[in-house]
């Protein structure tokens, strides 16, 4: 027992202690990563038995469909980390998208556009009015938001609309050497708030009234506030959403985005968020946001009929919960 | 039969018997070969700092944590554990701090949960019969709880934990587990659970009494078995082992050392309350408080005491007039208190105080954003630099400063509640029971803490449902009873006596 007085035994025991910490480290952390390398070993598998996965045109397609539930979801985690969730996204991109069509037959894009986003935000802010000024539950608040919006559409316009001023459609179309323009926007909002989330005080605020809300109010914050911003922020990502999402089919529908509330949800939970409030990343956000598109694609490229799609995503969604809860 | 190293009364096969318990929590040892023999119809406390590892070991026999290592034996037949349920189906009941009540049911269904009472072979259910059956139950426990039809959640928190131990004592248990139950219970109803306690000792029952509270634990117990940092320290008879005795076995340290001494110059008043009142909750209080001055106010469970503090934080409405160096409060919200220097500790830290799942970094910024921000953008650096001196200088222990609130002691949690409010830096500290369920010595670092504010001129207000704790600070003390203020006392008048007898209103008659 000479031994652990030497000091080269005691170095050696703070070096075992030290990687035994890591290796807890590491496997909290591999788990978090669990979207990403679920994600790559999907791409792997894809790569190497479809010839059509790797193609330029599927590639860019891929980034292209992702768009909308990635900027959609950032909106979305942005309310669930406040406690909140947010039904009426779907909803709202079909009205950023009528408005956005209608206005373009009438004035420029840099004005139509901002606009039409302008009216989501709008749009977001009623449900933030409901949620923080009349403290209706989310969950009532949006399903009726959701209801009164799309409503709101058609009656705007019942019929699609096809805008005849195609500028911003053809910037939608662009690409940047391989990489489609809107992808690039879509990353480039990522890294905004996931700074938001992180090193603002506002973002601060957002995680902590999801975490404890009266903790929050009795620390001097304005919790309303703040609620009202992450349902305007919301509102923000679904209008962008919708106008990106029109102007690359080429057409303004009102019955478009039915269901992306559900997918905005699904990548926000499979990236790790709690419905409860408080916890979530972006970084988790953006793994299911690639995971839920890649699965699609690929299914796709399959020619799996979309119903087994649903039931690829429901599976998906448990598994995600389930490896989250070992973490603890 | 494995070794007895415990000193158990002879020639009687032990109600419980646990031998060599030991569990681990990742890198902590929460238990380490811990040993618990009870016998049958004794009142058994388990005394201990938090984190010594009384709630882990109520957690085992309760059957909600599995143990590593050790054996579990009742009325000497070796009993797994494996689930609450089974814990139950050997006659295990425990009664936690946390309700495992069911909010929005009545206080009749909540006690007969899953005995309801039905007519037309379970078609029905009799609402009469079920009524008068929990009226029963909390009358022989001389509770008293007005309707019993009435939901849970209407009832306010002393009551529910009534509801919650009627619930229990119903099953007839042959082991009845009472965690922290003077947490929210005091004085009278207090000394009706005892009672009722003693009653079912009479009957057969052991009762395990956890409890910090030393006086309680003299009380009630007949002896008393005392962990520190997870290890078994010993079994004693309560009669054969002074108050003194016990804090040394559980802290190694003597009570003296727990108060800081005072040497406080009082100023002017600073603040000035009058004819404060909030319908049906408390009337026309009044109170002046000088920076340099330590403010006790003790009163039970139901006094109105943490609404007074919540008022003059601006966390409730009110109406009435109040003065702040001079200038009219008006606090509309906390925001407004804290922009006027007035920051309140609230009474439960894990409801009203921090946010768990965030670090500690983002628990103590959450007050002083703009103390180490830019047009909203928060400097790291600053507010590491800020964080990172007031962990020292409230002396949180944690591995990091990005650590989850949630993974530290009790006490290191409530040292994170008070650096908060020390880093946002208010002249005026309302502090609401700032030492509940704080072990020993976490609770000598806190005094040590406000009485170093109250010297460098903080104006504070100390809430408190504990005697020594409000005589031990106290520069002057208010007993509030039924929503009034009801006696006055300065440091050297004072004591344990007659603050009690003005709490509970013995002197002037009862009160609402």
């Amino acid at each position: 027992m000479t031994m652990t007085s030497s000091p080269t035994a005691r170095a050696l025991s703070v070096v075992g202690r030290r990687l035994g910490s890591a290796r807890k480290d590491l496997r909290g952390r591999w788990l978090s990563y669990v979207p990403t390398v679920a994600f790559l070993v999907l791409a792997t598998i894809a790569a190497v038995t479809s010839d059509a996965f790797l193609s330029q045109g599927n590639l860019s397609n891929l980034f292209r469909q992702i768009v909308t539930n990635g900027l959609i979801s950032l909106g979305m985690l942005t309310v669930i980390l406040s406690a909140g969730i947010d039904l009426s996204v779907g909803a709202i991109v079909a009205l950023a998208g009528i408005v956005a069509a209608g206005l373009l037959n009438m004035l420029p894009w840099p004005v139509a556009i901002p606009l039409a986003v302008g009216v989501a935000i709008v749009a977001g802010g009623l449900n933030g009015t409901l949620v923080a000024g009349f403290r209706l539950p989310p969950f009532v608040a949006t399903l009726a938001t959701m209801s009164a919006i799309r409503g709101f559409v058609y009656v705007v316009s019942e019929t699609p609309i096809t805008p005849t001023d195609m500028t911003f459609g053809r910037i939608v179309a662009s690409s940047v050497g391989p990489v489609p323009t809107p992808a690039i926007f879509m990353i480039g909002c990522f890294i905004a708030v996931s700074f938001f989330l992180n090193r603002t005080t506002m973002g601060r605020a957002i995680y902590a009234i999801g975490g404890n809300e009266e903790a929050v109010r009795l620390s001097g914050i304005n919790v309303r506030a703040h609620i009202m911003l992450a349902y305007l922020i919301s509102g923000l990502f679904a209008g962008l959403a919708g106008v990106i999402l029109a102007s690359r089919v080429g057409i303004a529908q009102p019955s478009v985005g039915v269901g992306l509330e559900l997918d905005a949800i699904a990548a926000c939970v499979i990236g790790g968020a709690s419905l409860a409030g408080g916890r979530g990343s972006v970084r988790g956000t953006f793994a299911g946001v690639l995971l839920l598109g890649l699965i699609s694609n690929l299914l796709n490229l399959y020619s799996v009929q979309a119903y087994y799609q649903q039931i690829f995503k429901g599976a998906l969604i448990v598994l995600a919960v389930l490896a989250r809860r070992r973490e603890g | 039969m494995s070794q007895a190293d415990v000193p158990a009364p002879v020639a009687m096969v032990p109600r419980l018997d646990m031998r060599g318990i030991s569990k681990r929590y990742d890198a902590t040892l929460a238990l380490r070969n811990v040993d618990l023999v009870v016998q049958p119809g004794e009142i058994h406390a388990i005394a201990g700092e938090n984190g010594a590892g009384k709630s882990t070991l109520i957690k085992i026999l309760a059957g909600a944590v599995a143990r590593d290592a050790g054996a579990i034996k009742i009325d000497g037949v070796e009993t797994e554990l494996p689930s609450p349920h089974a814990a139950r189906q050997a006659g295990i009941r425990v009664v936690y701090q946390e309700f495992s009540l069911v909010p929005h049911l009545s206080v009749a269904e909540n006690i007969l949960l899953g005995q309801m009472p039905s007519r037309a072979r379970g078609m029905w259910i009799d609402w009469k019969t079920a009524a008068q059956r929990a009226s029963a139950a909390l009358d022989s426990l001389g509770f008293v709880v007005p309707n019993v039809r009435r939901p849970v959640a209407s009832l306010p928190v002393s009551q529910r934990q009534m509801v919650e131990i009627a619930k229990a004592m119903l099953e007839r248990p042959r082991i009845l587990v009472l965690d922290e139950p003077s947490a929210v219970l005091s004085g009278g109803d207090l000394d009706r659970l005892f009672n009722a306690v003693r009653a079912l000792r009479d009957a057969g029952t052991t009762v395990l009494y956890v409890s910090h509270r030393l006086d309680e634990v003299f009380e009630i117990a007949s002896r008393i078995t005392v962990l520190k940092d997870g290890g078994l320290v010993g079994t004693v008879d309560a009669s054969s082992i002074d108050q003194a005795g016990l804090v040394r076995m559980m802290v190694g340290r003597e009570l003296a050392e727990i108060y800081p001494p005072r040497n406080a110059s009082i100023g002017e008043p600073l603040l000035q309350v009058r004819n404060l009142s909030r319908t049906r909750v408390f009337k026309d209080v009044n109170l002046n408080l000088a920076p340099g001055e330590i403010v006790g106010v003790f009163g039970l469970v139901g006094s109105g005491r943490t609404d007074v503090v919540r008022a003059i934080f601006g966390a409730d409405a009110s109406t009435g007039e109040m003065t702040l160096g001079g200038r009219p409060y008006r606090p509309r919200s906390p925001g407004d208190a804290l922009s006027r220097g007035v920051a309140m500790l609230s009474e439960d830290r894990a409801r009203d105080g921090l946010v768990l799942q965030l670090s500690i970094r983002d628990n103590l910024s959450l007050a002083s954003y703009s103390q180490m921000s830019r047009l909203g953008l928060i400097s790291r650096r600053l507010q590491d630099a800020l964080v990172t001196k007031e962990i020292a200088e409230v002396n949180v222990r944690a591995p990091s400063i990005g650590a989850a609130v949630r993974r530290l002691s009790g006490g290191n949690q409530q040292k994170v509640v008070v650096g908060k409010w020390l880093l946002r830096g208010a002249e005026v500290l309302l502090l609401d029971e700032p030492t509940r369920g704080v072990d020993v010595g976490a609770k000598a670092e806190i005094y040590r803490i406000i009485a170093t504010l109250a010297e460098r001129g903080k104006a504070i207000l100390l809430v408190s449902s504990e005697l020594p704790e409000i005589l031990g600070m106290s520069d002057r003390i208010l007993v509030m009873r039924g929503g009034r203020i009801v006696g006055q006392f300065s440091r050297s008048e004072a004591t344990e006596e007659r603050l009690l007898a003005a709490a509970a209103g013995v002197v002037e008659g009862t009160a609402a």
